[in-house]
């Protein structure tokens, strides 16, 4: 091994190990960027699931998540949950999900989420869970969730961006 | 005496009725009826998930707590019947004894079964009641304020209902709520004081 080629090698290490995570966990498509998709562990019997990201659109036109669909599920659709009050109202969102141009939307517990509906099997903890997302303007991605436990505020990912969505709540 | 004194005792005396008066109406405990806000809970008969009968008149002597929800729910009925699943294992042998019931307003599609198999992935001490058409569900839903409506989404629907964990004391009375904004210490003291008041 020639001393450059060394090098090359450390370079490509340190490159591997500063900036690919365990679980590399952001997907881009277009100008788009999808940072840790996760969700929850299911009750038995339960049904449904609830999907969360940050979708953060870097480029000069509004675009909108309209559909998608999850490996463990028939159907998928974009939901916004709030409380009003003590009722918790659930909508499916018409037109999806709009990310306008330099915002980062959250999809988090108790606000906008992808439903997963009609659960072909429960959804357990530690697992990850394949799916797709489509844009209207950017076109399909495939991601995949990661599994946290049930009743997970946040996702406890530490690796590369996802330790700040993990702490996002913490953060001055 | 002359008649400034009159008026100067008859102020104080004044001062003096209207201090006692308002003392009274401040201090004097409420009356538990008759005040003007309708009560929170009622008589129910519901099939339960673990094969019995629930019948309230039957669970005098036993507080309990009362949650309305459905099993396709994916965030606050879940996280609701964990934390209150944390609660009770926190309180120990205090709460070996209280339960939980989950009342679906969803009665379509949750059964006897699936809200079994729902609910024991929680708890044992959560028991799930289903009622049996409409008019069991308006009824107990009435009787406890719980607000609940059956909204379309392009695939399927969902429901909007009250969120709120209803603890009922011991004579059936409304005697509070959980909340999952509160703290798990808060939830606990609240079940702690309404176990050792029973």
């Amino acid at each position: 091994m020639t001393t450059s080629s060394f090098l090359r090698a450390s370079a490509l290490l340190a490159f591997t190990t500063l900036v690919l995570p365990a679980f590399a966990h952001d997907y881009k498509i277009g100008a788009l960027k999808i940072e840790h998709p996760w969700t929850r562990a299911t009750p038995g019997g339960a049904k449904v699931g609830g999907g969360f990201m940050k979708i953060t659109n870097t480029g000069v036109e509004t675009d909108r998540l309209i559909s998608g669909s999850a490996e463990v599920a028939k159907a998928l659709e974009i939901h916004e949950m709030k409380m009003e009050g003590s009722t918790m109202k659930m909508r499916a969102l018409d037109k999806g999900l709009e990310i306008k141009p330099g915002e980062t939307v959250e999809l988090k517990p108790g606000g906008y989420h992808v439903m997963f509906l009609d659960l072909q099997a429960p959804i357990k903890d530690g697992e990850r869970r394949k799916g797709q997302l489509v844009f209207e303007k950017a076109g399909k991605v495939d991601v995949e969730y990661k599994v946290e436990a049930r009743g997970a505020a946040a996702s406890s990912d530490h690796s590369g961006h996802g330790a700040h969505d993990a702490h996002g709540k913490k953060a001055p | 005496m002359n008649a400034l004194r009159i008026i100067r005792l008859t102020v104080w005396a004044c001062i003096g009725v209207l201090t006692v008066a308002l003392g009274y109406l401040l201090l004097a405990p409420q009356p538990d009826t008759g005040s003007g806000v309708a009560s929170i809970g009622g008589p129910f008969r519901l099939a339960a998930s673990d094969g019995t009968v629930v019948e309230s008149e039957k669970l005098k002597g036993r507080p309990f707590a009362i949650f309305f929800g459905f099993t396709n729910c994916p965030d606050v009925c879940p996280t609701s019947m964990l934390e209150v699943t944390n609660d009770l294992v926190a309180l120990g042998d205090k709460a070996k004894d209280f339960r939980v019931y989950f009342v679906t307003v969803d009665p379509a599609r949750d059964d006897l079964k699936l809200l079994k198999e729902y609910t024991a992935s929680f708890d044992p001490r959560i028991i799930g009641l289903v009622p049996k058409d409409e008019a069991e569900l308006a009824a107990i839903a009435k009787a406890y304020r719980v607000i609940y409506r059956k909204v379309e989404t392009p695939t399927s629907y969902t429901m909007d209902h009250t969120a709120t964990i209803y603890l009922m004391d011991a004579k059936g009375a409304f005697s509070g709520t959980l909340d999952t904004k509160e703290t798990p210490a808060i939830r606990q003291a609240k079940l702690k004081r309404l176990i050792d008041k029973s």
